[in-house]
């Protein structure tokens, strides 16, 4: 993946249309502005906040030759290494959690060279992407010093002007689209975050195109009423999906915990069974429900509320 | 009362945190050690995670099992973004950071991305998540592992989080200006760095194991004193509140 300079970067943002107009489509319509070969950023972090009702739909329009970024990435990256739509993952980690162990997936796939892991720290996934958002090419940091991920990757290392002392400089990341899960947004793209920001208002400043689902649509008002919430402006945006549990089953803050037991099933499946019980996964969860209301029948709804009540009990 | 390896180190761990201070922790051992020190000696000891939050305080019986759910986030100070969290810890706030990984090198330099050849790993690891920036930016490393040989190696198969580099000044001509690797803790022994050479040296061993057992762990030569001290194993009541923490036992053992 070469991806865009600053400057490219730059002149695409300006011929796009992010006026507030509105931009509430459905999850096909917002999935079909994901093309073959884009690089991906996907918001959230591991399994919090994670875009699963507009992943789970990129995946169904079959999209291939996909560069996917994350700062922590957890088992949707094993969705899209099995079902072939990527072909290289930008991230600092990938598995599915510490309790569960090495991913036999990602092990599978990276090992064999199927799938290209750039491996960067998480601070520089951060910096990447913040470079992005404030429109510079790349920016310094001390973390990568001395470290071979220095040398695996396209970090450079220079004399600083001023101090003379030595600096590692991460190159911007411009994902040609951003994917994020946010609590409430407004038609226009107006997005707040409860609890952890994440990277998210990072990634949407530095992707040409974001798609954001949220968990409700609440009307302009409602957002100027707590306007030190809004972690993304209107003109960060070009699609807006509501989607309750639109992140299922992995958590939203303050409103659902991420569903451990549904994860640990899939991850001792994984351990067991491999690609296949990722293709079987993907079968009964991603191509079968043809719809996100669909996909959550299959958690049932007393699991959503179980979750639901889990978060509730959390924040008192 | 008999113990678990984890429950060990935890302890161990644990007494080397001073109250007052911030400790930057992962889950599992780390975010144990940190709880239970702040349950005993250090009751103002700061606990930061890297999904972002300052602040963490563990709810018996509900540990995070990462570091950016919202278990982790409960009563917090704060939350900031995950790359501010980092750039917190690059600016030389957090006194201690918490490390463990696959390999660890005679001068504290870590492993956590693959075993085997780099183009061709036999076993692709998840990689450094923060472990890299901890061990760049916070002012006190403590590395925390079960003592095997196949961890403590003489040579890393690829060298993720820089500890001393190839020792003496190395860290510091590579532009890493801040932090020491001070301890590494394991289930046989207290470790720590030469003051000159910055290799590993034995500092202390864990009650009951010789010093043979510790060589025979040991991937590398390891500068022994002639009368290492003795630590005193883990009392019942740090056993007790490390339960209490972690009664269904995840990261306990």
């Amino acid at each position: 993946m070469t991806g865009l300079t600053f400057v490219e970067a730059r002149r695409l943002l300006e011929t796009k249309d992010r006026s507030p107009r509105d931009k509430r489509m459905s999850l096909p319509q917002a999935a079909a502005l994901v093309r073959d070969g884009d690089h991906v950023a996907i918001g959230g972090c591991l399994y919090s906040r994670t875009p699963m009702a507009a992943l789970r739909e990129i995946l169904r329009h079959r999209r291939s030759n996909l560069t996917l970024s994350r700062n922590l990435m957890c088992y949707e990256g094993e969705l899209f290494m099995v079902a072939g739509a990527t072909r290289e993952i930008i991230t600092s980690w990938i598995a599915i959690g510490l309790p569960w162990g090495l991913s036999r997936v990602v092990r599978e796939f990276v090992e064999g060279g199927r799938v290209r892991q750039e491996e960067w720290s998480h601070l520089a996934m951060g910096l990447r992407y913040r470079a992005g958002a404030m429109g510079v090419p790349f920016l310094p940091t001390l973390s990568m010093l001395g470290s071979e991920l220095l040398t695996m990757t396209t970090a450079k290392t220079m004399a600083c002007p001023f101090t003379g002392e030595q600096l590692c400089l991460v190159p911007a990341l411009f994902p040609d689209v951003g994917v994020m899960h946010v609590h409430r947004a407004d038609c226009f793209g107006n997005a707040q975050i409860d609890g952890y920001p994440h990277m998210d208002a990072d990634i949407a400043a530095a992707a040409s195109t974001v798609i954001l689902t949220a968990e409700e649509i609440v009307d302009t008002e409602e957002i100027r009423r707590h306007a030190d919430h809004t972690a993304i402006p209107f003109f960060a945006v070009d699609a807006v999906v509501e989607a309750p549990y639109g992140a299922y089953p992995h958590e939203c803050y303050g409103l659902y915990e991420a569903d451990l037991d549904h994860i640990g099933a899939y991850a001792r499946r994984v351990t067991a069974e491999g690609t296949e019980a990722v293709r079987a996964y993907l079968q009964d969860y991603v191509y079968g429900p043809e719809t996100f209301d669909a996909y959550l029948e299959r958690f049932g709804i007393s699991r959503l509320l179980r979750q639901r009540q889990a978060a509730r009990e959390l924040m008192r | 009362m008999p113990y678990t390896a984890s429950e060990l180190l935890a302890a161990t761990a644990s007494r080397l945190l001073a109250d007052h201070r911030i400790v930057f922790a992962g889950v599992g051992t780390p975010l144990l050690a940190s709880a239970l020190a702040r349950a005993t000696h250090a009751p103002h000891l700061t606990i930061v995670v890297e999904g972002g939050v300052i602040g963490l305080e563990v709810q018996p019986g509900r540990l995070p099992i990462s570091t950016n759910e919202m278990r982790a986030g409960r009563r917090a100070v704060m939350l900031p973004p995950i790359t501010q969290t980092f750039l917190y810890a690059q600016r030389g706030f957090f006194h201690y950071g918490f490390l463990g990984g696959a390999q660890v090198d005679p001068y504290g330099n870590i492993n956590t991305t693959l075993i085997g050849p780099v183009e061709r790993p036999r076993v692709r690891l998840p990689g450094s998540g923060g472990a890299c920036d901890i061990i760049s930016h916070c002012r006190e490393i403590l590395i925390v592992t079960t003592h095997e040989r196949r961890r403590f190696v003489e040579r890393l198969d690829f060298l993720t989080s820089p500890g001393y580099l190839g020792g003496g000044d190395a860290r510091r001509q590579a532009g890493l200006l801040f932090g020491e690797i001070t301890r590494v803790i394991t289930d046989l022994a207290l470790l720590s760095f030469h003051p000159e050479t910055k290799r590993m040296q034995l500092d202390a061993l864990q009650a009951g194991v010789e010093i043979q057992q510790v060589r025979d762990n040991t991937g590398f030569d390891l500068a022994m004193p002639q009368n290492p001290t003795r630590l005193s194993p883990p009392t019942d009541r740090e056993l007790e509140i490390l339960r209490l923490l972690d009664p269904d036992r995840m990261f306990l053992g």
